[in-house]
């Protein structure tokens, strides 16, 4: 029962939602529309658990003073005045000159635009590191990426006005009918997992395992 | 020259990361010029969708990006509030991401300053609900009851800029500045597909080739993708701002990388040649 | 009786004032509709009920505005909308509408200029009773596609289950996946699987789960440390039990540690900083990356490669492939990743399921050359079936 049970589940949902997307008759679809507000409800209780672990692990890791363990601090510190200044400042909490603001824009979107402008120079040290023409395949692909890389910014045009036309349709042509070949497979391959969690044949997917 | 090359192939990193960083930082702080933005025809698409809104139209503008993307996102989530507002359009703000609303508070601030706008009368930012395309399925049965109130607590149904609008029946437009998921793709599917909502996106320069299809097929009416793209954009609304400014700052890295990879097959030559031997 | 003495006048003189209000009455008695232009109202099709489409051929002259008039079945006429002159259609909804449109009533409809122009007004429609449908008709090759998949599905699953067995290329990534963890148990490290960044909803992060357990089970036997951080407190969740699950699979539940999963935080590059971090500290001697991913992929993928690690990498994010392809050993790419279940598992029906989704894709390519051909002939019926809009 402990592994059936969740399957049953598992199909029952799996099948009315499935039904749900083609009968847009009030007696399906207002079921239909009661557990997408379900689904809400439990993702946003699921962020309790999510700081609990978080303070569980990081708690444990302090007090045996594993290495690093003054981040942890930090971490924790961190955590707990920006839920208690976030709550406390109400539904005021983002206006302007308010601490969460503050904090907002101090240290949240400074850092978070910080990581992803690391990109720039990943990229540079991987395309030295592993951009390597060794066959005509990647020959051509090389060819594309610096007709792309200097039609795609206004510099490109300088250097000759067809380059951002070439751009263009290496984008449009080549490119799209490539990426959909790999779209509809994608999209196969996730109605395929999609079925098999249907019909419980996906063992491994669901409370007990299973597996071979 | 062949040991030369060879010891390239064993270069510190930190010598690119450094070259890249002097190549972005010196024309965005002296400012020198290169070459001037060209909008391409899916920045045109994306302009020419507003142009063509009758004033007074209400749009939904969805930012769903955080300050990890703001770089790319913010310059063309402001120049289509400024774009729209100086068209009289009526905007219904939503935002994804939980870190969106500040992002999208300070558009507002900005544009709604420049063209007079005042929040509550000539716009509404609903402000953040968690639940991705569910969020979005439930604003096509009703917006007030997925959003009970604005970012600031107030009742929708107080609120002049909500007035008459129940779901996208009501939606002329909607404008959609998207890092990823949930984003422009989980709108054409939840709302274009089922409501017919003509829509037009604005997006990470990475992600911007997933959208071509939907823009060959119509679904999209228009196109920015990246930094590039919100240059070329702020270019047609004539208010050129950050994105502009950057661009060349963009050229030379998009050079300086272009020769890297030239540079790292040379280094590679002296190690094919010593296996072919 | 004389109505007047002047010369001349008589019944004669009398004709033409009689004749114009002989006419006038004639006339006003004449339906309007003599001059008014017809519209059509009929139920919204495809929809849960209480809704009519209006719609109507635009007039030579358009007003400015027209307003809507609805009367339920022989009751008056009332204003439910004003819309503009340029339009040929109108849904009424009647969300506004304090009662609204109630299903299996019925309601006429009629256009009246704004300005008022009693000349341009229109017709008063038939009418029309809004009903629920149970099937939404616009979906119909949706519905034909997924039905003949699982039909395909069901099909080969009972062909595998009957000892049929098919031959599949090999995936080198996937057969990787053993020869990483054997290397990281002969180097003593672990192994770090990141399950992408995507909540439990997310069919990629559901197949990450499936695959999850797959590892689990083998970092088990082998007795290698396995680190799990997630960035959803769900997949926490299903990540923790499906590794506890495993663990038990294969009688090594005692080795089992609550620390193997943890939830890191669900702000992107906050996780992707916090996975970097363990990478450096802990340096795993594999790296499996396998999920939904945007732009933390490359900040993984070359941070995992400076330590060294080999560097298994799956995801149908296409537009993140290029970066995986670049800084890892393998890369799986859209469907590939989505097979790994089947490939990992040899489960017999699980691999008919994989048989499937080839039949459908050979039958998929069929109907694009014919498609395409047929559309160059000028015949597009095959092209609108499958559209969706």
């Amino acid at each position: 029962m402990k592994r059936e049970v969740p399957l049953l589940i598992s199909m029952v949902a799996g099948i009315f939602v499935l039904i749900g997307f083609f009968v847009p008759h009030p007696a399906i679809k207002t079921t239909y529309d009661d557990i997408q507000q379900w689904v809400i409800i439990v993702v946003a209780f699921t962020y309790v658990l999510g700081v609990a672990n978080v303070l569980r692990i990081n708690w444990t890791q302090v007090s045996r003073k594993e290495a690093d363990w003054p981040f942890k601090i930090a971490l924790i510190g961190g955590m707990l005045a920006t839920i208690a200044i976030g709550f406390s400042e109400g539904s005021h909490y983002l206006d302007d000159g308010s601490k969460f603001t503050w904090i907002y824009n101090t240290f949240y979107s400074s850092m978070s635009a910080t990581m992803f402008s690391l990109l720039a120079f990943f990229i540079a040290s991987a395309a030295f590191r592993a951009f390597r023409v060794r066959t005509m395949e990647a020959f051509l692909l090389a060819v594309a990426a610096f007709i792309l890389m200097l039609g795609r910014v206004p510099i490109g045009n300088v250097i000759h006005p067809a380059l951002p036309e070439v751009a263009d349709w290496l984008m449009e042509i080549p490119q799209n009918a490539a990426k959909r070949g790999i779209l509809m497979g994608a999209a196969l391959g996730v109605m395929a997992t999609g079925f098999r969690i249907i019909l419980g044949i996906e063992k491994t997917y669901g409370a007990d395992g299973g597996g071979s | 020259m062949i040991a030369w090359l060879a010891r390239l192939r064993h270069l510190d990193r930190r010598w690119i990361f450094l070259a890249v960083a002097v190549l972005v930082v010196v024309p965005l702080v002296v400012g020198f010029h290169i070459a001037p933005v060209r909008p391409s025809l899916r920045s045109r698409g994306f302009y020419d969708a507003i142009e063509r809104l009758p004033e007074g139209s209400t749009v939904l503008l969805a930012g769903d990006y955080d300050p990890g993307t703001i770089a790319e996102n913010y310059p063309m989530h402001l120049a289509a509030a400024r774009h729209l507002m100086s068209r009289n359009m009526k905007i219904v703000a939503v935002e994804l991401y939980p870190g969106g609303p500040p992002l999208a508070d300070r558009v507002f601030r900005i544009a709604g300053g420049e063209y007079g706008k005042k929040e509550g009368i000539d716009y509404v930012n609903l402000g953040f609900k968690s639940g991705n395309e569910v969020v979005m399925s439930q604003m096509g049965s009703s917006i007030p009851r997925t959003f009970p109130t604005d970012r600031r607590g107030v009742p929708v149904v107080q609120l002049p800029a909500m007035k008459g609008i129940e779901n996208f029946q009501q939606i002329a437009l909607l404008v959609s500045v998207s890092a990823g998921y949930p984003g422009t793709k989980e709108w054409v599917q939840q709302v274009v597909s089922r409501y017919h909502v003509p829509m037009v996106a604005g997006v990470t320069a990475v992600s911007a080739p997933e959208y071509y299809p939907y823009l060959q097929a119509g679904q999209l009416q228009g196109l920015l993708g990246g930094m590039a793209g919100a240059a070329e954009y702020e270019v047609l609304v004539k208010h050129p701002g950050i994105a502009t400014r950057s661009m060349d700052a963009q050229s030379l890295a998009h050079v300086f990388i272009a020769f890297l990879i030239l540079l790292g097959n040379l280094a590679a030559l002296p190690q094919r040649q010593a296996g072919k031997k | 009786m004389i109505l007047n003495n002047a010369p001349g006048a008589g019944p004669a003189t009398l004709r033409p004032p009689i004749l114009l209000l002989i006419l006038a009455s004639v006339f006003s008695l004449l339906p309007l509709s003599a001059f008014a232009f017809p519209v059509n109202a009929l139920d919204t099709p495809n929809d849960g009920g209480r809704s009519i489409t209006v719609r109507w051929t635009i007039p030579a002259n358009p007003p400015k505005q027209w307003q809507v008039l609805r009367a339920e079945g022989s009751g008056s006429f009332a204003p439910v909308d004003t819309i503009a002159g340029t339009l040929d259609a109108f849904n009424d909804e009647g969300s506004r509408d304090q009662e609204g449109i109630r299903n299996g009533f019925s309601y006429r409809y009629q256009l009246v200029a704004l300005p008022a122009d009693p000349a341009v007004d229109s017709e008063v429609s038939q009418a029309a009773v809004p009903a629920a449908s149970w099937f939404d008709t616009g979906k119909t090759n949706v519905f034909v596609a997924i039905f003949a998949f699982l039909a395909l599905i069901l099909y080969y699953i009972w062909r595998a289950q009957s000892g049929t067995t098919w031959s599949f290329r090999a995936i080198a990534g996937l057969a990787a996946i053993e020869e990483a963890i054997g290397r990281s148990t002969e180097m003593g490290k672990g192994v770090l699987y990141v399950p992408g960044v995507q909540d439990i909803d997310d069919i990629q992060t559901i197949a990450s789960m499936i695959i999850l357990g797959n590892v689990a089970r083998m970092t088990a036997k082998y007795e290698t440390p396995l680190m799990v951080p997630t960035n959803s407190p769900a997949v926490y969740t299903v990540a923790d039990e499906v590794v506890k699950a495993s663990y038990s699979d294969v009688g090594r539940g005692d080795a089992y540690r609550s620390d193997q999963v943890r939830y890191i935080t669900s702000e992107q590059f906050a996780y992707v900083a916090a996975v970097n971090g363990m990478m450096l500290r802990e340096r795993p001697a594999a790296n499996l990356f396998l999920g939904a991913f945007f732009a933390e992929s490359l900040l993984l993928a070359e941070t995992g490669h400076e330590t060294g690690a080999i560097q298994i990498a799956g995801t149908a994010n296409v537009h993140q492939l290029p970066f995986f392809v670049v800084a890892c050993d393998y890369t799986l790419i859209g469907e590939e990743y989505y097979a790994a279940s089947a490939y990992l598992s040899k489960d017999p029906r699980l691999l008919g399921s994989l048989k499937a989704s080839d039949t459908l894709k050979i039958l998929l390519i069929a109907v694009i050359v014919l498609a395409a051909v047929s559309l160059t002939l000028g015949q597009s019926q095959l092209v609108d079936f499958f559209a969706t809009q």
